[in-house]
């Protein structure tokens, strides 16, 4: 009778301790890729993330939190513009030009409304959604596959929700990419250098072997400026950037003023990038 | 016990060398491709693994296939196996350094492998899977070595090894297992967003892993007069048999799920790797071949080595069968599973991927180099078995 007790007390005191040390570790490891933009006290709670709108949880007014609306319509009345955004992206950030495709490397692209949100598909479409063009890029997820997926925090999300890459830091083993549900990430498959024409001085060439992607334009944000394919619409306001965080902003507004939809939200990866079709 | 492997007949160092020449090429492939960049390869933005990734995972799968010698020698005593337990043992090892080596030749910076070290990321798959893969290597190293030694000095192993010897067990689902991980975590990937993937993983591991033991306790049987026991083989061959019907009773399975559901994302890469997709006006077709070659490898090898005669009455069918199974498991794994999951891309574009010659260099080069590894190891095995029944 003793031993049997002893043993049953040992096999329960054994499991609990399993059990509890096996949630910390769970908890951790679900937790662990928030680590690197813990922005606010409970910020990005994962399990209101599912009804709760996009970003309810990361309104925290005292954190900046970037997004982008980019308006269809601006980019069907003017179909020149598409180019003079990508343009501006590619020569800002120094991004090459291959003349094989196998190399391709982009960070804003124009594609067809079917590509860019293949998750609604229509056979109705009217004619002006269903031929023309509009801008993807990195759509600075509030809860980006990539930054979880990388093995070295080689790409990570900065407290203003910019996901980042540290070109230095990358490895190069492209979990990323397959990560990356929007197919927004771009390797060197070889030396960039000789196919950048006239470099921009002011931000870094990439060396072979590494992914990249949209920045946001960190580099120009972080000093007052506004993102290069914002720039290039000038006042057609075809692409609006700004704090999603603060209710007065302009981008907040036009979110509140127009129905906006995301790349795949199903995914619950939270885009920061909204349309308004 | 390195010594044995210095000493050897003829077609032994024939071997050997036959094998250095794939090496040798797969070295200045490599050169190659290190100095260039991974442009040399097939792989682009669309499709951003390619055969080496899918190498890796199948080779994972061979690395943990050994599990199905160990699991019943060690903890059922199933005494039959103790002669070519070292053999799967020594198979794992093998496969995981090829695995290894496929890593590297796939990083875009391999000098800076060393950061999943310097910054260790736990919520990353890829850092797991570092971990359990290093782990089960060591442990097959440890345990081999340290049996194979007390073996040779024909004493029982010292007790502590038992440890790292039940260690290992659940270290070898753990490889193929996180392996799995590393895909079925992914969102958007409707073809790997499974959480059959796994399992699958498992049992088409449990299957190919001991039918490659199977041909080659088959071949050393023959050049090197090594035998390892008929009742060994025959339950190998019936581990062969469940495992390998039970990875396509889950092929099955992702069929139904895709099919009946009616779901496009879940069927999409199924139509792509089995019956090729039609899309502006193009079809993409080109891993078909492969997937059907999959299914009849299967069903001939099941045939083979299910049908007594074959079974039992002839070497040659028998290996070829097995030889069979782990071809069309390759086919599967190595080639099908991690390709078609690129297709179509996240925004419904279908790029199809052909490896370059100097990729595919690198890859035989990787297996020649396996296969060396292996054929030391095995031969230093056997040589302790010689030693001991003269």
């Amino acid at each position: 009778m003793d031993t049997n007790r002893r043993n049953f007390l040992k096999v329960a005191g054994i499991s609990t301790l399993a059990t509890l040390g096996g949630t910390v570790v769970v908890e951790r490891l679900v937790t662990g890729s928030n680590l690197a933009h813990a922005s606010a006290p409970g910020g990005h709670a994962a399990e209101g993330a599912a009804h709760a709108p996009a970003h309810e949880a990361a309104q925290d007014p005292s954190v900046n939190r970037y997004g982008m609306v980019i308006d269809i319509r601006k980019f069907q009345q003017d179909p020149s513009l598409g180019e003079k955004v990508v343009n501006a992206c590619h020569t800002t950030h120094n991004v090459p030009k291959f003349p094989d495709k196998k190399d391709e490397i982009k960070w804003i692209w124009m594609t067809h409304f079917e590509n860019a949100f293949p998750e609604q598909p229509n056979i109705y479409r009217d004619t002006a959604t269903g031929t023309h063009q509009l801008p993807i890029l990195c759509n600075h997820c509030d809860q980006p596959p990539c930054v979880r997926a990388c093995p070295t925090k080689a790409t990570f999300r900065n407290k203003d929700g910019i996901v980042m890459m540290d070109y230095h830091r990358c490895i190069g083993c492209r979990f990323c990419m397959a990560a990356c549900p929007y197919g927004s990430r771009s390797f060197n498959w070889r030396d960039p250098e000789a196919f950048v024409k006239d470099p921009n001085y002011v931000y870094p060439r990439r060396m072979r072997g590494v992914v990249e992607k949209c920045n946001f334009c960190d580099e120009r944000v972080g000093s007052g400026k506004l993102p290069a394919c914002v720039e290039a619409c000038s006042d057609s306001k075809a692409i609006v950037f700004g704090n999603l965080n603060d209710p007065n902003s302009e981008i907040r507004k036009i979110l509140k003023e127009h129905h906006t939809i995301q790349r795949n939200p199903a995914l619950g990866t939270l885009p920061s990038v909204f349309y308004i079709v | 016990m390195f010594e044995k492997a210095l000493k050897g007949n003829n077609y032994y160092w024939m071997w050997l060398a036959f094998l250095g020449f794939f090496i040798a090429i797969a070295v200045v492939c490599y050169l190659r491709q290190y100095f260039y960049g991974l442009g040399l390869t097939g792989m682009n933005r669309d499709i951003s693994w390619g055969i080496y990734i899918s190498q890796f995972t199948f080779l994972v799968g061979v690395a943990a296939g050994g599990v199905m010698l160990v699991l019943p020698y060690y903890i059922h005593n199933y005494k039959a196996f103790g002669r070519i337990t070292i053999l799967g043992e020594f198979l794992a090892i093998a496969s995981l350094l090829m695995c290894l080596m496929f890593i590297m030749a796939d990083l875009g910076q391999p000098l800076r492998g060393l950061n999943v070290l310097l910054y260790p990321t736990p919520g990353s798959m890829l850092f797991w899977d570092m971990c359990v893969l290093w782990g089960y290597l060591i442990l097959n190293a440890l345990c081999g070595w340290v049996i194979l030694t007390a073996e040779r000095k024909q004493v029982h192993p010292p007790k502590w090894i038992y440890f790292f010897v039940y260690l290992s067990i659940p270290f070898a689902f753990s490889i193929h297992t996180v392996t799995a991980m590393l895909y079925c975590g992914l969102p958007g990937r409707h073809f790997w967003l499974s959480a059959i993937i796994a399992p699958r993983f498992l049992a088409s591991a449990f299957a190919a892993g001991p039918a490659l033991i199977v041909v080659m306790a088959l071949i050393l049987k023959r050049v090197a007069n090594f035998d390892a026991g008929k009742e060994a083989i025959n339950k190998m061959v019936t581990i062969i048999i469940y495992a390998a019907i039970a990875n396509m009773f889950f092929v099955c399975l992702e069929f139904f799920v895709g099919f009946y559901s009616n779901i496009p994302g879940h069927k999409h890469t199924l139509e792509y790797l089995f019956f090729g997709v039609e899309h502006h006006g193009h079809v993409y077709n080109n891993l078909v071949p492969f997937m059907w070659g999959f299914v009849a490898l299967f069903f001939v090898g099941i045939a083979l080595i299910s049908h007594p005669y074959t079974r039992k009455q002839s070497d040659l069918w028998l290996g070829i069968g097995c030889a069979s199974i782990f071809v069309a498991f390759w086919l599967d794994k190595g080639i099908g599973f991690v390709l078609g999951g690129f297709v179509p891309t996240p925004t419904h574009e279908i790029v199809e991927y052909y490896p370059t010659l100097n990729e595919v260099f690198i890859t035989i080069g990787v297996w020649a180099t396996g296969f060396f590894i292996l054929t030391i190891l095995y031969k230093i095995a056997i040589g302790v078995e010689h030693e001991i029944e003269a």
